[in-house]
């Protein structure tokens, strides 16, 4: 009698803690909605398609800063994800078992290195690197394509979009890695038996089978990247503009709430950052959503489709 | 025999790319560890550890406040997250095989995915607009909810990994289901548990986004925890963004302090690892 | 009979373990060799150094010889990728690739090595799935995922990603052991239609299956070939004591 009931109050409290969880995160969708309605009832559907951030007039329209998010993080993907692919086949495929250990450690500390510090050495180290010789080199050679034109600043799209493409390739490479292994040794053997060469087979067999799970590691890569906030705030120079330039300062949604939201006078200002954040966090949401299902997909099809 | 030949060619290449990307990555590791060390010891002094923040042009001003700060915020989100999480992490593991625990689940995740910066938003909206102040129990409220869904995953995770006849072995001699996840399931997987709970705490130590508008930082100690308080990582960014030098050498010494904070984190979670991989042998 | 594959003095090792020991044996063209011997005796580790697909196990080692029409397949200047090709596989499990189709996976050694022709490879992949006797149960789906047929179909699919690549001689690493009773004498049929064209060579653990299928068997035990001969003389009159044993089912 006494254990039935501790056990119903064990079952209670622990239900009731969980479900907390869930509450918070419905009311985080609900306050922030709820924050973002004078913005939302004052701009409508303007505010995604429209290029004016004026707080002085109290006119307000985000698409600077989607465009810096949207290109600032397709260009870390550009970079990352060949190189994470490179690193996972070397890592699951190539390397001898002695550099394997080390190497992926090396890898994943990257993943530790915290956001601001990655936005010091950006500030410090990166920015000036590529502004004396990586932005003069792409400007003499590539000039001609208008995204390598303009005054070179170090700071910019550029610079945002190679720290993040350094953030996320741990993500990605990490995932891929995993997603490689769980390959069947079957199926490299089919490849090799058929006369494939080594990289041959890698592509046949590995890369081919691992298709979906290394959509999902590089979509998981791009949720990060869409909502790192502090690395990309302290190199991408703070300016909404939309250029075709990758030379040019941008602003990304995440920087805009990190540097002004402090300073939002106006309840419409407030508003307007708060809205910039819902539409990050339902597009992250959205993201994720993908990324976990093709990842379990693919998790799922190593048990299944593979008849005995 | 031509294609052939072009096929081995482009095999080596191929390979010898794979091989360049992975160590071409380890260049922006060495490069940034490079200046932190370098940079970080370079400016860093005993009057670092123990001086506030000065203004431009003075000299011995540190991080101590923004050290403890950052202590106090660390420890104010483990007040809340870690039971919160643990006890999710239960329900997952024991409760969870329905339709409320994949809801729990899926909201676990996407938490997960929550960029911090508009999990900060929300600590704004819930406690600094009411409250009519920046504070460290809004910073505290933040960082763990980002805490949060990692906690729950790994018990849930290790909480599965204890073997059934252990439970079954503890209800048979007739001990409440609360008894025995308690006080063995949970103590069994302890270490595990523990591992994800200091990674999760990495994971925070160096979150700066979430902070900006809810501990907001303070270049005095912090009256109370109803008040702004500093913390190590919005120091660095406030110094490393400024046009002094002065203050940027102590950003660099900044970041270099919260990466041996971090790492030591990291580094004691993986001495736990070792023990709790050694302990059925041993035990 | 012409001889196509000569094995002298091979030893294949796992790291430091003997898997095989000092294997001589000569297998005839156009007819099937099969290799029988409980399970861990080596018999797969001996076909898989004939087509040098051993060594990508690491490691691994191989010494001896083995001779493809006369020519070491081990001297050091020759590819193993080349003598995989002239030597197809079969596996134990069917191992289609699952993301192409089933014209792609027939297609792909074809394609590895630049064919790049539409009507050839069509030409091909039909030819390679009539031989495989698969054609007519996949001729209309022929886009579909390799993986959407049945086991004993994925396997038959394999053997036409093989033939496909027109391979001299055939590898068959027990090829029923993971098929139901029917699917496993559809191959078994598969295989004596194959070898008007082929050398095959096939491990089993199924004495009957030897006794069906082959003309000439070798038995092995812990690495060693006990005996080889005519596959009628070793089931009705072993001459050593422990192949009759292993025939009588007195082990294994």
């Amino acid at each position: 009698m006494k254990i039935k009931f501790v056990d119903q109050a064990f079952k209670r409290a622990t239900t009731v803690m969980a479900l907390s969880v869930v509450a918070l995160v419905v009311l985080l969708v609900f306050s922030m909605a709820c924050r973002s309605m004078p913005a939302i009832r004052k701009f409508g559907w303007h505010f995604l398609f429209t290029g004016t951030w004026d707080p002085v007039k109290e006119v307000f329209g985000a698409l600077p800063f989607i465009f810096g998010t949207v290109v600032s993080s397709a260009l870390a993907l550009l970079i990352a994800v060949p190189v994470s692919l490179g690193i996972a086949v070397y890592l699951a495929e190539l390397a001898p078992s002695y550099i394997k250990q080390p190497l992926s450690f090396l890898i994943e500390l990257l993943a530790a290195i915290p956001s601001v510090v990655y936005g010091l050495w950006g500030i410090f180290a990166l920015a000036p690197f590529l502004r004396g010789s990586i932005q003069p080199f792409l400007s003499k050679y590539f000039g001609f394509l208008p995204i390598f034109q303009g005054e070179f600043y170090g700071v910019g799209m550029l610079t945002a979009g190679i720290i993040l493409s350094i953030m996320i390739i741990p993500t990605i490479s990490s995932i891929s890695r995993e997603v490689f292994l769980a390959v069947p040794f079957s199926q490299r053997e089919a490849a090799l038996a058929l006369g494939a060469t080594r990289w041959e087979a890698i592509r046949l067999a590995v890369l081919g089978y691992a298709r979906p799970g290394v959509m999902g590691a590089v979509i998981l890569g791009l949720g990060r990247a869409l909502g790192e906030t502090m690395a990309v705030t302290m190199v991408i120079g703070n300016r909404p503009e939309i250029s075709a330039s990758l030379f040019a300062p941008s602003y990304t949604m995440a920087s805009v709430i990190a540097n002004e939201f402090t300073e939002a006078t106006g309840n419409l200002y407030l508003s307007a950052l708060v809205e910039i954040g819902l539409i990050l966090f339902f597009v992250t949401l959205v993201v994720n959503i993908i990324a976990r299902a093709l990842v379990w997909k693919v998790s799922g099809k190593v048990k299944g489709e593979i008849r005995e | 025999m031509n294609t052939y030949k072009r096929r081995k060619i482009a095999s080596k290449l191929m390979c010898a790319a794979a091989f360049l990307c992975a160590f071409l990555t380890l260049v922006p590791l060495i490069s940034i560890f490079g200046y932190v060390f370098a940079k970080g010891i370079a400016s860093i002094n005993p009057d670092f550890f123990t001086n506030l923040p000065r203004p431009v042009g003075e000299p011995g001003g540190g991080m101590s406040n923004a050290i403890v700060g950052t202590l106090i915020l660390i420890g104010l989100s483990c007040l809340w997250a870690i039971p919160l999480g643990i006890i999710g992490g239960i329900f997952l593991s024991e409760f969870g095989n329905n339709k409320l625990g994949t809801t729990v689940r899926f909201t676990a995740d996407v938490l997960n995915g929550v960029p911090s910066i508009v999990i900060g938003i929300f600590a704004y909206t819930l406690f600094v607009l009411p409250m009519k102040s920046f504070s460290a129990i809004s910073g505290a409220f933040a960082l763990g909810m980002i805490m949060i869904p990692t906690i729950m995953r790994t018990t849930e995770e290790m909480l599965r990994m204890v073997p059934r006849t252990l439970r079954e072995a503890a209800l048979a001699l007739g001990i409440s289901q609360f008894r025995t996840t308690v006080s063995i399931v949970l103590r069994t997987a302890l270490p595990g548990i523990l591992t994800g709970i200091l990674l999760a705490i990495a994971r925070i130590a160096g979150e700066t986004a979430p902070l900006l508008f809810t501990a907001f930082g303070n270049r005095f100690w912090h009256q109370s925890l109803t008040q702004p308080i500093a913390a190590l990582p919005l120091q660095i960014f406030v110094y490393a963004i400024s046009p002094f030098d002065d203050w940027r050498r102590q950003a660099w010494a900044g970041a270099f302090v919260l990466i041996v904070i971090i790492f030591l984190i990291s580094f004691i979670s993986r001495f736990v690892i070792g023990l709790h991989y050694k302990s059925p042998s041993s035990r | 009979m012409e001889e196509r594959v000569r094995v002298s003095n091979l030893n294949a090792y796992f790291g430091n373990t003997r898997a095989l020991k000092d294997i001589n044996i000569a297998i005839k063209a156009k007819i099937v060799t099969a290799i029988i011997g409980p399970s861990g005796c080596g018999k797969s580790t001996f076909i898989r150094c004939i087509n040098r697909l051993h060594e990508v196990v690491p490691n691994t080692k191989v010494s001896g010889e083995v001779l493809l029409d006369g020519e070491d397949i081990y001297s050091p200047d020759v590819d193993p990728i080349e003598i995989r090709r002239k030597i197809g596989m079969v596996f134990q499990k069917p191992n289609p690739f699952p993301v192409l189709s089933i014209y792609d996976n027939v297609a792909a050694g074809l394609k590895l090595n630049g064919v790049k022709k539409k009507d050839y490879l069509d030409e091909i992949v039909e030819g390679s799935l009539r031989r495989a006797a698969l054609w007519d149960e996949v001729k209309d789906k022929i886009n579909a995922s390799g993986v959407s047929l049945s086991g004993g179909q994925q396997q038959r699919l394999c053997i036409a990603r093989c033939l496909a690549v027109k391979p001299e001689v055939l590898l068959f690493d027990e090829p029923c052991a993971s098929l139901d009773p029917i699917s496993t004498s559809k191959i078994e049929e598969l295989i004596l239609e194959l070898k008007k064209y082929y050398t095959i060579v096939i491990v089993t653990h199924n004495m009957q299956q030897a006794a069906r299928v082959s003309d000439h068997t070798a038995f092995f035990l812990l690495g060693e070939m006990i005996e080889f001969g005519k596959t009628q003389e070793i089931f009705t009159a072993p001459k050593d004591k422990r192949t009759e044993d292993y025939i009588t089912g007195r082990f294994g």
